[in-house]
């Protein structure tokens, strides 16, 4: 089931032309078929992953269900910037209630059409880490419980963007955001908090959890596609960087997302039944330097003298996911 | 059908006749055996095509009735004091985005200090939520108000609340008329709303909406509510000609005719009032009782009509808006207002204190000799609160003060008479 990613050396970077692949594996985005599920026009940041993630993940879950669709999503930046009343660029049936309630909103949903006889037609849940995490967690958590037919979105971009980057749950350590401020002797969020959303998921032993990050498309529409072929409650958690909130160029949104991925800080896996299934391995190893550097929440890192120490530990929480997750090819350990 | 059943089970047995899709349930006191009685239903199969939804709170129960009503299923939930508290975010949002949804609140009381027994606090902390509000004073009631409820709500695209007594409705064993399926089959048509989640005719539903249009869109909820006003005394008396009793409503009048002093009052308090009436009736006082079954929208040219004539009025309340006094007797106020009325207010029935005849003729009898002060609270222990008051003078202290006063009161069984 899992995503066979395909390398195109050649072109000299890790992206994958699509006109290179047969039509049958090309993704949906590449496609006449996709939806545009998330229309453009939309009022999204410059380089935002939250729009690009929610575009892709859409059409995919469309095409999985043959439009037979609906969604539901919590307040936050997909919200406010995709529904300007009177405008809305969602071509889906699409409701926003309030910022905890979109995990029971959608088993409302689910509910109803269940009762109607018209299980064709499926439920996704969507809203960013703040309200998948923080909450809206009583929510995820009660429908994961219930294994109610909702596949639920989390687009994590590690803080309350919406509001002007506050810490929530899904915060890395030492992060400076607008409520972890980048002074005193331990600068940015601290170590030792925060909640691992897809572990948590995967102890409600539902039937499918998956990462993906937007710098791996095609992953990420794989994993929609398989999260559509289950029944009950199901879980992805994408990784979507932020430029304004993260403070890196707005045209790096893909490459910080990669780097994510490669030096091991973000783990990309499948699980099943609270069983993980499948890892995207790390194809060339980077040092969490590499990460932190260009993004200015870690700025305070790599003054004069740059914080070693500090960069050490988020080193070894990448360590301890790629022994965790065996992120590394069995060859290169 | 005549049955002898308990208020809850008289409850249940409505709201499964209006054949409701989806019912989410999370347990509170005293409101916990409607949501059991149709959960037996749905897993018996007598109550289908329903899903029967175990919730993880309130929060959820009302998100979940949202996502249902908003996907076109008639949708049901009851709660009760603090779990409405608990959904009250969603409960604004189900009435903003003009969602049918039907709740039974089981009245009772908001903490601290906890407490389970009924009063009125939690209906009226929600009095500006948008949601249509009725009262049930008799089981009866509150069964045939359930029934009107699915079909005002789904008319108006509005949802609505049955407020019934916790504990004195909902666990008293009384007489009731449940009607047939056939009945109410006839009364309530399927629910088929304008515009709903549907892959077929997409729609985005809750959008954002700035200072151009918010104010637009308040007024417009506002003046859906005014013609409820105007559409429920209709329905009403449909109601009654198909099932042949009178409920629900605006208002009833009690013995009104030439009366000098009326007492309003809403809820299961009105028999007691009425009772009390009777008796003083029977001695010559000349009084009245308006009962108010619709509260929101507020009936105010209804209420300013049933009151025009009263030379006193006294409005007994089980709620208390700390720091003015009386939650009804200001919309009473409201709808007085220009006239030389003097409108009373009685705190009764806090926290499931028992409200009785004797006090209430006490209190109506001091009306009328012009000796009730504006605010009163009916059969408060001025020993406890003298003491509790006489301990703070001598030493400032913060915290809770109900450990204060239970040290007062000694065993508490002992003290209720």
């Amino acid at each position: 089931m899992a995503y066979q990613p395909l390398k195109f050396y050649q072109t000299g970077t890790f992206t994958v032309g699509n006109r290179l692949l047969p039509p049958d594996v090309r993704s949906v985005q590449s496609t006449q078929r996709r939806t545009n599920s998330l229309n453009s026009g939309h009022r999204a940041c410059q380089g935002c992953g939250e729009a690009l993630g929610a575009r892709f993940a859409m059409d995919a879950a469309m095409e999985a269900s043959e439009r037979q669709l609906i969604a539901a999503n919590a307040t936050g930046c997909l919200e406010v910037f995709s529904t300007p009343y009177p405008e809305t660029s969602w071509q889906i049936p699409w409701i926003h209630s309030v910022f905890g309630n979109t995990a029971a909103v959608a088993t409302g949903i689910a509910a109803a059409m269940k009762v109607k006889g018209r299980s064709e037609v499926r439920v996704v849940a969507q809203g960013g880490d703040g309200g998948t995490t923080d909450i809206g967690f009583g929510c995820l958590s009660g429908m994961f419980e219930r294994n109610d037919d909702v596949l639920f979105i989390c687009y994590d971009n590690e803080a309350y963007m919406n509001t002007g980057v506050q810490r929530s749950s899904a915060t890395p350590a030492t992060a400076r955001t607008a409520t972890t401020m980048a002074v005193g002797e331990a600068p940015g969020n601290v170590f030792g908090q925060g909640k691992n959303l897809p572990v948590i998921a995967m102890a409600h032993e539902i039937p499918y959890v998956a990462t993906a990050t937007v710098a791996e498309l095609h992953d990420l529409e794989a994993k929609v596609k398989n999260a559509m072929r289950i029944r009950g409650a199901r879980y992805i958690h994408i990784l979507v960087p932020c430029p304004l909130g993260w403070g890196h160029a707005s045209q790096d949104t893909i490459r910080i997302a990669r780097l994510a991925k490669e030096t091991g800080l973000f783990p990309v896996f499948e699980a099943a039944h609270g069983e993980v299934t499948s890892v995207s391995r790390i194809r060339r190893r980077q040092p969490v330097e590499a990460y932190l550097r260009p993004q200015k929440r870690f700025a305070h890192l790599f003054g004069e003298p740059p914080k070693l120490e500090v960069i050490a530990r988020m080193q070894a929480l990448a360590d301890r996911n790629i022994r965790r997750y065996g992120l590394l090819e069995p060859e290169s350990i | 059908m005549l049955k002898q059943v308990e208020g809850s089970r008289a409850v249940a047995e409505a709201v499964a006749l209006c054949r409701p899709e989806v019912i989410c349930a999370y347990p509170i006191s005293p409101q916990t055996h409607i949501v059991e009685a149709l959960g037996e239903m749905v897993k018996r199969g007598t109550l289908a095509p329903c899903e029967f939804i175990n919730v993880e709170s309130e929060f959820a129960a009302m998100s979940v009735a949202i996502g249902a009503s908003a996907a076109a299923a008639r949708a049901y939930t009851a709660t009760a004091s603090q779990g409405l508290l608990f959904m009250a975010e969603a409960v604004f949002n189900a009435s903003g985005l003009g969602l049918p949804i039907v709740m039974t609140v089981a009245n009772r009381a908001i903490g601290a200090p906890i407490n389970i027994w009924n009063d009125h606090t939690d209906a009226m902390s929600q009095r500006d939520c948008g949601w249509i509000q009725l009262f049930a004073e008799t089981n009866q009631e509150a069964l045939d108000l359930h029934i009107q409820a699915f079909r005002l709500g789904e008319e108006l695209s509005l949802p609505v609340m049955v407020c019934m007594d916790g504990f004195i409705l909902t666990h008293a064993y009384e007489r009731v008329d449940v009607p047939t399926q056939a009945q109410v089959d006839a009364y309530l048509p399927p629910y088929t709303p304008r515009q709903s989640l549907d892959p077929a005719e997409p729609v985005s539903i809750g959008a954002m909406v700035g200072p151009e249009a918010f104010m637009e869109v308040r007024y417009l909820a506002h003046v859906k509510q005014m013609r409820a006003l105007e559409l429920i005394p209709g329905w009403a008396e449909e109601f009654r000609r198909a099932f042949g009793r009178d409920s629900g409503g605006l208002l009833h009048r009690y013995r009104c005719e030439d009366a000098e002093l009326v007492v309003v009052a809403l809820g299961s308090v009105l028999g007691t009032v009425k009772d009390t009436v009777d008796a003083m009736r029977e001695r010559g006082t000349r009084i009245g009782v308006l009962g108010i079954t619709c509260f929101r929208p507020w009936p105010q040219d209804a209420v300013r009509a049933a009151l025009a004539q009263a030379k006193q009025i006294v409005v007994l309340e089980k709620s208390l808006a700390v720091g003015l006094g009386g939650i009804v007797s200001t919309n009473v106020r409201t709808s007085t207002s220009g006239n030389a009325q003097a409108v009373r207010t009685v705190i009764a029935g806090l926290g499931g204190r028992p409200i009785t005849r004797t006090s209430l003729e006490r209190t109506f009898a001091q009306a009328l000799d012009g000796t009730l002060e504006a605010l009163t609270f009916l059969d408060l222990d001025h020993g406890v609160v003298e003491r509790a008051l006489a301990r703070e003078r001598e030493q400032r202290r913060s915290g809770p003060i109900a450990e204060n006063i239970l040290r007062d009161l000694g065993v508490v069984g002992a003290r209720i008479s």
